[in-house]
Formats: C-alpha cells, sequence, structure tokens
C-alpha cells in the first residue's frame, strides 16, 4: 500500500489502512512520521481515553466486551487496544484478548487492535499512544486500553488514559495484593468483578477501606457479573459522570499534559537508544570501572 | 527478522467443531519460534476470521479444522479475505484432511495444508516463509 492510498484509507476509515498504520507505527517505519501529522487533532483532544488493568483472570476481557455492546448500542465507534506481554525468550507472544470479544469483530465500527509488549521499557507507551490517536482520528470516540496490571510498562500504558479502572475479582488474593500493587493509586474506579461469587462483598469492602478518601480525586468501588452484563449500565454512569468532572475541574487536560510529556520522553529515548549504543560501542570501553560515570561522560560530549 | 519487524499470524478455528489442541498446539510452537499469535478460538465464521486478520494487520491466517468442513471452510476463508480488502494475506491450513483434498485447497488458494504427522519445524519455517513472501510481494 502506498503512503498515498493509505492516507487516504485513514480518511475513509478503512480498517485495513487502519491495520496497516498502526503496524508502520509500532515497527518503527519511516513513514510513521507522515502517517502521524496527517491526524485529526480535534477528534484526538475530543476522545475518551478508557484505561482498564488488573490482574489476569479478573475479567478484563469480558468487562470489556460488554462496555463495547453498550456503548455500540448508543451508536458511539469504540477502540480497543488489547496488550500482552512478549516472552522474553522467544520474543513471540500469544494474543488472546479477542477470544472474548469475538461477537464484535464483523462490526465495522468496533476497531480492535492486540500489542504484544515486545520487551520494549517504555517504547510500549508511545507506541500504544500513537495507535490510540490513529484510532480516534478514524472516529473513535471512546478508546479502551487494556493491559495486565503487572509491572512498570503497563503502569506507564495506563497514565495515557483519562480514567482507568482497575478490576478485581474474589479469590484472586486479598486485599495486601492490592494495596502493594501500586496500582490503587492509579485506578479512579475500582471494580469487583465476578460479584456473584463467594468473597466478592468482603473484597468490596476491604477495597472501600483502602481507597483515596478525602482526596481530590476520590477513588470509587462498583460491582459488576461481566458474564452476565450486570452493573455494566452503572459502570458506564459512573465513568461518565467521572469523566464530566475531570473536564470541567482540568483534571483530564493534566493529566493529557503529563501523558503527553511521558510520550515525548519516551520517544526521545527510543531515538536516543540506538545512537547511545552506537557510541559505546565505538569507544571500546574496558570492563573494569565504573558504568555510571562512563555514561556520564558520554552524555556530556558533544 | 529485525529487532521492531516481527512477524503476526492469526490462528483460529472456523466452523463448528470445537477440538482446539491442534490449533492451541500450533499457536505456541509459533510463539516459541518467536511469532505473535493472535489467537481467535473455536467456532468463528469465515468472515469474523478475515474482519480480524483486517485489524490486526496480520502477516499470515492459519486455520485448523477436525471436523471434515474443511473443503468448504477454508477457500471461504480465502474469500473472505479478498472481500475484506486484503488477499495478499496467505491462508495455511491444518488438521484431518485427506490426500486428495490438499491438491483442491490449494487450487482454492491455500498455501499450505498440514496433517497429522507433519513436523513442527516443517510448520513454523512455512509460516515463515508465507510471512516473509508477503512482506517482500
Amino acid at each position: 500500500m502506498t503512503i498515498d492510498r493509505l492516507l487516504e484509507g485513514l480518511r475513509q476509515r478503512d480498517p485495513r489502512a487502519i491495520g496497516r498504520a498502526i503496524s508502520l507505527v509500532e515497527n518503527g517505519d519511516e513513514s510513521a512520521e507522515i502517517i502521524l501529522s496527517s491526524l485529526d487533532e480535534n477528534l484526538v483532544s475530543q476522545a475518551t481515553i478508557l484505561g482498564i488493568t488488573g490482574p489476569p483472570g479478573a475479567g478484563k476481557s469480558t468487562l470489556t466486551n460488554e462496555i463495547i455492546a453498550k456503548l455500540r448500542h448508543q451508536e458511539e465507534r469504540i477502540g480497543i487496544i488489547a496488550i500482552d506481554p512478549s516472552s522474553p525468550i522467544s520474543g513471540g507472544a500469544i494474543l488472546g484478548d479477542r477470544i472474548r470479544m469475538m461477537q464484535h469483530a464483523t462490526d465495522k465500527d468496533v476497531v480492535m487492535r492486540s500489542m504484544a509488549t515486545r520487551g520494549r521499557l517504555g517504547g510500549l507507551c508511545a507506541t500504544a499512544g500513537a495507535a490510540v490517536r490513529i484510532m480516534a482520528s478514524c472516529g473513535c470516540s471512546t478508546i479502551i486500553i487494556e493491559t495486565v496490571g503487572v509491572g512498570q510498562s503497563e503502569m506507564d500504558i495506563i497514565r495515557l488514559a483519562d480514567i482507568t479502572l482497575l478490576v478485581m475479582a474474589p479469590g484472586l488474593g486479598d486485599e495486601i495484593q492490592a494495596m502493594k500493587a501500586g496500582l490503587l493509586e492509579v485506578a479512579d474506579i475500582l471494580v469487583v468483578n465476578k460479584a456473584d461469587c463467594k468473597g466478592a462483598d468482603i473484597l468490596a469492602m476491604d477495597l472501600e477501606a483502602v481507597t483515596r478518601k478525602g482526596s481530590a480525586t476520590p477513588t470509587q468501588v462498583c460491582m459488576t457479573v461481566a458474564t452476565e452484563g450486570k452493573g455494566v449500565t452503572e459502570l458506564l454512569d459512573r465513568i461518565d459522570k467521572l469523566d464530566s468532572e475531570h473536564r470541567d475541574s482540568g483534571e483530564r487536560q493534566k493529566r493529557r499534559r503529563g501523558a503527553h510529556n511521558q510520550e515525548v520522553l519516551d520517544w526521545c529515548l527510543e531515538i536516543l537508544r540506538p545512537q547511545l549504543l552506537d557510541k559505546i560501542i565505538k569507544r571500546k570501553l574496558s570492563v573494569l570501572g565504573d558504568p555510571r560515570l562512563k555514561a556520564k561522560k558520554i552524555l556530556e560530549e558533544k | 527478522m529485525g529487532s521492531t519487524q516481527k512477524y503476526r499470524v492469526l490462528i483460529g478455528k472456523p466452523g463448528l467443531d470445537g477440538h482446539d489442541r491442534g490449533a492451541k498446539f500450533i499457536a505456541r510452537a509459533l510463539r516459541d519460534a518467536g511469532f505473535e499469535v493472535v489467537y481467535t478460538g473455536i467456532r468463528r465464521s469465515p468472515e469474523e476470521i478475515a474482519a480480524a486478520a483486517v485489524q490486526e494487520d496480520v502477516d499470515a491466517v492459519g486455520l485448523s479444522s477436525l471436523s471434515g468442513a474443511h473443503m468448504r471452510l477454508f477457500p471461504a476463508v480465502v474469500e473472505a479475505l479478498a472481500h475484506a480488502g486484503a488477499p495478499e494475506i496467505p491462508v495455511l491450513g491444518g488438521g484431518v484432511i485427506p490426500e486428495e483434498d490438499i491438491v483442491a485447497l490449494k487450487a482454492a488458494g491455500i498455501v499450505e495444508i498440514f496433517t497429522p504427522g507433519t513436523p513442527i519445524d516443517t510448520i513454523i519455517s512455512a509460516y515463515r516463509d508465507a510471512c516473509e513472501k508477503k512482506s517482500t510481494g
């Protein structure tokens, strides 16, 4: 596909062009700049970015599927970016989030993309951010980023979101797990999924106790049974309300700025990494001595 | 394969049979060979598989069928891909497939057919070849 045809395809919101564009950006192709600078910034700034995170098996994909179904009733066009880990050994990945969302596969207004972490430190944040913008520019008014909430890179991705849900389920560990995960600090809404299972009430109570009370942006607890669609309408109402509060108070803008700065930093590092590695190799450094000192020297030279 | 260029493949089961051991085995083997595998699970229509392949911008689609419906379903996926504007995405297939059907399936545009007993290394290199051919073609 030529770049002109690709850009025309993006204007037409053609799924083939959207898929191709995300791949080119993900693979660091030279055309990425042309693609990303052709986007409709107005649509990008209007779209709502929803982060959904939580431990494996909590029901994130099933909940996402239900959220898509409800939003589609309101005629919204939805984008989904589902992130799964790459193997540190082979570099391969199984991207399986689609299994729970196949009912929307042939819906032209549901744009879904699976993404592997590819072992990038922050680079994933930059790539996921670019995918969000491509989807928003192609008319997606809500974009969901779904990721397993463990590790720093996943936390960074969640920063891209305007509103973040932390999905938990009874039986996956006590409230101490949630407290030590550090995720509570970034989550706006704590969702107790599988609320029909034993231990859901206790988990909800435990979570209530550790929420950010008294903060300007207090955390809320919601109960859902995603497999039956229960509680999802109430959850979406909360998300809507919170989103408009954040738009009014300037919180949304503040977060967008923070995320944007983070993305720019990520790109700086992505660009610098190969250049720096090149410099380091050329110097034929001895294996003795302080690596930190050597790093400072390399950075100081013009 | 460069550090940023990764081959992405979709593995799915069209039709109504629910025996996904083979599909999962291939998915795991491809993962271990460094592929990014989008797994769509069982009981998919050819149109669903094609739509997912387009959105995910995969380099190849792998199908599994153990029900005997491969003669209808595999070519239907090839057609659905062409209809979705992605005729260049190669389709590979595996399952309990008789010799005489393989010729017909290849004539219908399926790049490679694997049967019980095909060594996994053969399968992986066939996927790699198909992906390579697509990205250079």
